[in-house]
């Protein structure tokens, strides 16, 4: 009784003004779609940002036509300066980061399907879904202002570490204004990521439909959860962070800064602080949040893989259940990033252990995914192929983790090109991978219109031979003690890997270039697609029971009662090979 | 379109593996008493890791091109184990790789962290600040004066803010913008951040830590080969980042004490 009287509570009538249905929306698919529209902007945005560094790093005295318009005193001439590289990066680093592999993957696609698929009408809290987004729109533009102040934006890195980030404009360009917008920017950003944890979570737990039981659910709507989960613990701790390093900045308080500093030949002055609690907080919640960004790709690959294969994974549970424990862990691996902090080493060894061990939920993940195929009729589809992807670029970035998580190699590869390697592969490439897997395969969904499949294979191929030419050198060139973070390669031991560096780059452009037949395919067949039928892929979860695009209140004010797993693939039902979770015919074994 | 995945999926691992088999980007020769012990633990984690990638990969490329895009009707199967032999692969390959690399491996960590320096190890003051390095050797008196940090004028050349004026122990401190040392003697550096956090690296010595503000941090070392290597700055530390470097001069017993001489009688 109580779970139907919660569910009558949220139903309401459809908006009538377009501000009401397109901008300030309650709908959560209007949410989803806003998240994702976000996160469209700011990885083309990142992206462009990383052709900028790229180019400079080949061609250091090279002029960039029109760069001078975005920033004078960044670009005098075309030319990057080195603190403009520096804004570049930080820039880059956050918006992919945050705005990009946080958004789209589980904010987007959470807020679209976790809803439908678990058979509900809305978000627990659809007012505080709204807010979420808007608050996230905002840290948005706040940090995209930097852009255009007279400081320049940011310089000290997507980590910002303290005290470089909290001792104000001394410091160097960009360290003013444009470190307190970025202070600003994630400090809203954490609360919007609170809002939507707790509406994951609370939509999770109260209103799942007749007979979806935990068990259940797909794959996708328990990475979000279990996402959800982290994200409501990981940006509960870096919203305070930043509100300390504002503190530092504007009030005069010494959280991260002690005493004795000396910048600009000016006496600094604060005492107390230190600068390594501002690594403990900001690793704390940055570990956890390479779960965020990877886990919901985890979770939409194992849907698209299965429906791809037309069969269940060896054991769905046993994903399940390596999400929950690589969730588990993540919060015990933050020092593996402070090795060479000077933290106390006998702590290095204690963190060193549970990164070891994280790799065990992550093989058996990638072995279930593995073995899986074995025996499939899988079918190549756009969005196959991106999980295919992702499936080799996860293996690929997690064998170099196990480099990184023994300090004493760590001695050698920190700071060295190895890393970037390392999370561009396994939390950067590999969870785009997913979302664009996801993108494929939803949209027809979300828009009620077919991609146009050629040019996503040629948009496949494109990504995944360049970066993997992108990104497998980056390994190489850590081996040989390329450090991180340089402008421009001025110490002798570096020039010889400007010729790597220089394909990198290449390969850089052209995968870049490949990202616009995406944007084009997106676009386009949003307009001019064939019309998608209500099941184009022959999936059996909730999603793929109601029209598409869905109607408001997704299920057309009736609730729908679930009879089975979540991926009955692979028998003999009415309506192929496969028996829907809403279908209530009895399932026949062989 | 399976099968295509499958062969480009083979030559990309292939290739990827191609310049490490080759050794043709490497660490450089290590030149430290404790690096071997790093170079052994990456070569141990670079075949494990090698193998779990082209196992990984070619397995995924071959299921690929094997399992796709099969007749109408083709029968579906499960691979012979199921979902247990995969948990139990994993925890057998993995449990031991970590095992083997965790438990053994800490050796190496421990050599450079865990062992304190000899009582008569040559002690050197290491200052990063925006964005240069500078050393200061104790002087004749064995014995660093104080830093004042009211004191630092970088147009006086008085990097560490010291008081000649008022303290003995400083007047005769040898400061230099070269680290040199004598080989095969041990060194413990003693790590003062001015303003900001930096890094101490030196590729050839295997040797990279941190310097906090705010926290005074030390390492040793002994180097065993003479020559000028390069010390790089390695923690983000503003726009002259890029360009932050020092070198570090490793030099006989004899060109040791010369050089010594030399700065005495600059000072």
């Amino acid at each position: 009784m109580a779970e139907a009287s919660v569910q009558q509570a949220h139903v309401h009538a459809p908006p009538e003004s377009f501000i009401r249905k397109n901008v300030f929306s309650l709908d959560h698919k209007t949410i989803g779609k806003q998240y994702y529209g976000l996160a469209l902007v700011a990885v083309f945005t990142g992206m462009a940002l990383s052709w900028l560094m790229r180019f400079h790093l080949a061609w250091p005295n090279a002029k960039i036509a029109g760069l001078e318009l975005l920033s004078k005193a960044g670009a005098p001439g075309g030319v990057i300066t080195p603190e403009y590289y520096l804004s570049l990066l930080t820039m880059h680093g956050t918006l992919m980061v945050f705005f990009v592999l946080t958004n789209a993957p589980f904010a987007g696609f959470g807020n679209y399907f976790l809803p439908i698929q678990i058979g509900a009408e809305d978000m627990a809290f659809p007012r505080f879904n709204m807010m979420s987004f808007w608050v996230t729109f905002v840290a948005f533009l706040v940090l995209f202002t930097a852009f255009f102040i007279p400081d320049g934006p940011p310089t000290s890195g997507w980590t910002a570490y303290a005290p470089l980030s909290a001792v104000g404009s001394d410091a160097g360009p960009g360290l003013g204004w444009g470190q307190n917008l970025w202070a600003i920017s994630i400090s809203l950003f954490c609360i919007g990521q609170l809002l939507g944890s707790l509406n994951f979570i609370s939509t999770t737990l109260d209103l799942r439909a007749k007979g979806m039981t935990l068990m259940r659910m797909p794959i996708c709507t328990w990475a979000w959860f279990i996402t959800s989960c982290i994200g409501l613990l990981a940006f509960a701790v870096l919203l305070p962070a930043c509100l300390l390093l504002i503190l530092d900045r504007m009030a005069g308080t010494s959280f991260f800064i002690p005493a004795g500093l000396v910048l600009s030949d000016r006496l600094q002055n604060h005492a107390g602080g230190s600068p390594l609690l501002w690594q403990h907080l900001f690793w704390f919640f940055g570990h956890p949040e390479v779960y965020i960004a990877i886990l919901p790709a985890m979770g939409i690959v194992s849907h698209v893989l299965i429906t791809s294969m037309r069969k269940p994974l060896l054991s769905a549970k046993v994903i399940i259940y390596s999400m929950m424990s690589i969730g588990f862990l993540s919060w015990m691996v933050w020092g593996h990033h402070m090795f060479v902090s000077g933290m106390n080493p006998f702590s290095s060894l204690l963190f060193s252990f549970p990164t070891l061990t994280i790799t065990i939920p992550a093989t058996i993940m990638t072995l279930i995914w593995l073995g899986s195929l074995y025996g499939a009729n899988l079918q190549i589809t756009s969005a196959s192929l991106f999980a295919l992807g992702f499936v080799s670029m996860f293996v690929s970035g997690g064998v170099s983790g196990f480099f990184l998580a023994q300090p004493s190699i760590d001695i050698y590869l920190h700071a060295t090109y190895f890393v970037v390697g390392h999370f561009h592969m396994v939390m950067g490439v590999a969870a785009i991978f997913g979302i664009l897997s996801g993108t494929y395969f939803w949209f027809p969904k979300m828009s009620g219109r077919m991609m146009n499949e050629t040019l996503g294979k040629l948009h496949f191929w494109i990504t995944f031979v360049g970066t993997y030419c992108i990104f497998m050198p980056f390994h190489y060139l850590g081996m040989a003690g390329n450090v991180r973070r340089y402008s421009s390669f001025v110490d002798d031991f570096m020039a010889p890997l400007l010729p790597l560096h220089k394909f990198i780059t290449i390969a850089a452009l052209i995968t870049g270039a490949g990202q616009f037949i995406f944007l084009y395919n997106l676009i386009h067949s949003r307009f001019r697609g064939k019309p998608a039928p209500q099941n184009p892929w022959n999936g059996t979860s909730l999603e793929w029971s109601i029209p598409s695009p869905p109607p408001w209140n997704n299920f057309g004010g009736k609730h729908p009662v679930v009879y089975h797993d979540s991926y009955q693939y692979g028998l003999k039902g009415s309506k192929g090979d496969y028996v829907m979770q809403d279908s209530p015919e009895q399932i026949v074994t062989e | 379109m399976g099968k295509l995945f499958g062969v480009i999926l083979t030559i990309i691992a292939l290739v990827s593996a191609y310049p490490i088999v080759t050794h043709k980007y490497v660490q450089p020769e290590d030149i430290s008493t404790h690096g071997h012990a790093i170079d052994e633990q990456l070569s141990d984690t670079m075949a494990e890791s090698g193998f779990a990638f082209l196992g990984s990969q070619l397995l995924l490329a071959f299921f690929v091109w094997k399992f796709s895009e099969r007749k109408a009707g083709a029968k579906i199967s499960n691979i012979p184990g199921g979902a247990k032999l995969m948990v139990v692969a994993a925890f057998i390959l993995i449990g031991t790789e970590v095992l083997a690399l965790g438990v053994l491996g800490q050796k190496a960590w421990a050599n450079v962290y865990f062992t304190a320096p000899k009582p008569d190890a040559m002690q050197v003051q290491a200052q990063a600040g925006q964005f240069a390095f500078y050393f200061r050797y104790s002087g004749p008196d064995g014995k660093f004066g104080a830093i004042h940090p009211d004191k630092i004028d970088e147009g006086n050349q008085n990097f560490f803010g010291l008081d000649p004026a008022n303290d003995v122990e400083s007047r005769d401190d040898i400061v230099s913008g070269e680290l040199a040392i004598p080989v095969n003697r041990e060194i413990q550096l003693l790590m003062h951040a001015k303003d900001v956090g930096h890094s101490f690296y030196v590729r050839e010595l295997r040797i990279q830590q941190d310097f906090v503000p705010g926290l005074d941090l030390s390492v040793h070392f002994t180097a065993t080969k003479t020559g000028k290597y390069e010390i790089v700055c390695t923690q983000l530390c503003g726009l002259g980042h890029y360009n932050m470097k020092a070198y570090l001069n490793v030099l006989s017993q004899e060109d040791f004490e010369k050089w010594t001489k030399q700065k005495i009688s600059e000072q």
